[in-house]
């Protein structure tokens, strides 16, 4: 068995090093050098000017625009997935109650679960695009502003597109809406693995179903709820295909929905100013890893408090 | 992350009958208001959820001056049209095409080299085997976007190659799979890696006693013992390379060699000039159906494939 054993680790290391090497490892190191010339792409050498994109940067007020939105994403949308998520998992794991058992799941939970879950297997593209027709004006689709004028609201209605305050609200929306079934379905488990008569105990004790959730329930997710708290963070930093197809690449109307992403594609690939883009792709890393580690520190001393 | 918790014993039958005639849990009135309550809130949930798809299925039936007057409304009869003018006039049939040779390619190639290198590196002991293993790890938690732009001049650089050039340039469905490749084995390798490690040590020793070399032994014994993990990971890997949008934007520029999240994207800018909704539709459809297919017969692997990433 000794026999051998090199040369079929080689053999078996070669393709996935050889492919990670060449299409990831070698894009991320060259990206940092690229960040510091001019490169438009086209001409076949580059000037290096140290530093002078990042200094455009911070002197680019649509990347300030694209800086507050995906700040927006990315503080609202775990908050809103996370709280409707633990929300209907609750209801779903333990909102039932039936004689002898302390806490039960409701009737046709692991349907609702399938259902739930089912955004996150569609493609974020046929999303933005349906949701573009759900807030496209009436002549188009416009399904929010007839169910709107259905229930005599007709006051609320209005092109939410072409409404630059609203975009990025939007983009919100649809990726909130998209995420709450991972949500479920990840604290679901979590719930399932709470022992029963901990639960038991709690309804001896005459606790009312809220307490339960929030002194039961919610400490025993609460690591769960930690690493799906920094994993959605760091999805909404990424709001790339949403905003691309609703939007369009220069983030809707007077850029108001811009993203980082989306600008950072922009720039290389219709502006043609690589260098700058890949300075926004530095900046994206970044703020990627101040996210994660800022909301990982912020969350285990809350854990504390609560355990 | 399955943590199968059987039913513990609970208090003693009288405890729990006192427990009720106290409280009197989930008879009261009060009980059964908030029970109905959730019930009207999950209800509403799910109803949000699916609604918009249900409507984007609906409107793909009507012709266009239905969806235009009535967009709420069912459609008259089925307009099948729609669905053969969004797979010839507005190419779908094309993009189609492109995905399934490019998930094929990519999909295989992750599974195997995933595969034979989280293998290696779970049960073989050589110098830098965990900095390899650090070395993808590392890719998971780097962003895409940071890598987009060198990646194309990579791409660009390897299409000028001769002779093999022709296979790994822009606009090559070979290309656009190895790149997906190279995204998807950070994450693959290290379940894969874990997956391996839980094997039993008593099995690869029988196969080495039988006088398996190291090939027919990853091939014919570890491999299939790996196949529950495999097969979530397949699902997980197939989902993510169907739907990916921004690598094929970057790699296929080229109309024809458009995947087909990216040729919907087209399709529907271009739509409002055309006119043509239903098509869009038709053509949202088309996309949604072979993800629908896989998750309603493997629902439960493809939960457990994306919470896992989370989980571990």
């Amino acid at each position: 068995m000794r026999h051998g054993k090199y040369p079929f680790i080689l053999a078996f290391l070669l393709p996935p090093v050889g492919i990670y090497a060449i299409y990831m490892l070698s894009p991320y190191v060259q990206a940092i050098y690229i960040s510091l010339t001019d490169w438009s792409g086209l001409s076949a050498t580059q000037t290096f000017i140290g530093f002078d994109n990042y200094v455009e940067m911070w002197n680019d007020d649509q990347l300030r625009t694209a800086l507050r939105n995906n700040a927006i994403l990315v503080l609202v949308v775990p908050i809103l997935t996370l709280l409707l998520g633990l929300f209907f998992a609750s209801m779903l794991n333990v909102g039932g109650r039936r004689r002898g058992a302390a806490v039960t799941g409701v009737r046709g939970s692991s349907i609702y679960q399938v259902v739930y879950f089912f955004p996150l297997v569609v493609s974020a593209p046929i999303i933005g695009i349906v949701f573009s027709y759900v807030f496209a004006p009436e002549n188009a689709g416009g399904i929010l502003n007839r169910l709107l004028g259905a229930v005599g609201l007709d006051s609320l209605q209005q092109l939410w597109l072409a409404e630059q305050n609203w975009l990025i609200w939007i983009v919100v929306i649809v990726m909130t809406w998209s995420f709450v079934g991972f949500y479920v379905v990840l604290f679901s488990a979590a719930m399932q693995s709470i022992p029963r008569d901990i639960y038991e105990a709690a309804l001896l004790d005459g606790s009312s179903r809220f307490t339960t959730f929030r002194k039961v329930t919610v400490p025993l997710v609460w690591d769960t709820v930690q690493v799906g708290w920094v994993y959605m963070a760091i999805q909404a930093m990424d709001a790339f295909a949403t905003v691309h197809i609703m939007l369009g690449i220069n983030g809707g109307v007077e850029g108001a929905g811009d993203v980082l992403g989306v600008m950072m594609y922009r720039e290389a690939f219709s502006s043609n100013d690589f260098g700058y883009a890949a300075a926004i792709g530095v900046l994206m890393l970044v703020l990627t890893m101040a996210v994660a580690m800022l909301f990982m520190r912020g969350l285990r001393r809350e854990r504390v408090e609560l355990a | 992350m399955s943590t199968t918790q059987t039913e513990p014993a609970g208090p003693s039958a009288e405890v729990r009958a006192h427990a009720r005639r106290q409280h009197q849990p989930g008879v009261g009135a009060g009980e059964r208001a908030l029970s109905l309550l959730n019930g009207g809130f999950l209800l509403l949930w799910g109803l949000i959820t699916t609604l918009p798809l249900v409507w984007a299925i609906v409107s793909s039936f009507k012709t266009n001056g239905e969806f235009r007057t009535d967009p709420m409304g069912l459609p008259g009869g089925l307009e099948w049209d729609n669905f053969a003018r969004a797979w010839n006039a507005a190419n779908i049939g094309q993009y189609f095409t492109n995905s399934v040779i490019v998930v094929a390619m990519s999909l295989t190639m992750t599974m195997l080299f995933g595969a034979m290198g989280a293998y290696v590196l779970a049960r073989y002991d050589f110098p830098g085997n965990r900095f390899i293993y650090y070395l993808f790890l590392g890719g998971l938690v780097l962003p895409v976007f940071l890598a987009l732009v060198p990646m194309f001049f990579v791409v660009r650089n390897l299409g000028s190659l001769p002779v093999v050039g022709q296979f790994l340039g822009l606009n090559s469905y070979f290309s656009l799979a190895l790149v997906y490749v190279a995204f998807s084995l950070p994450f693959t390798v290290f379940f894969l890696t874990a997956f391996f490690r839980t094997l039993p040590n008593s099995v690869a020793e029988a196969g080495i006693m039988d006088g398996c070399s190291h090939f027919s032994l990853f091939f014919r014994v570890m491999l299939p013992m790996a196949r529950p993990g495999m097969i979530s990971l397949a699902l997980f890997n197939f989902l993510g390379h169907w739907n990916q949008y921004v690598l094929p934007l970057v790699i296929m520029q080229e109309g024809d060699k458009r995947v087909l999240a990216q040729g919907l994207g087209t399709l529907a800018a271009n739509t409002g000039f055309r006119a043509d909704y239903t098509a869009l539709f038709a053509g949202l459809v088309i996309a949604l159906l072979p993800v629908l297919i896989v998750y309603i017969i493997f629902q439960k692997q493809v939960q457990a494939g994306l919470t896992a990433g989370v989980l571990k």
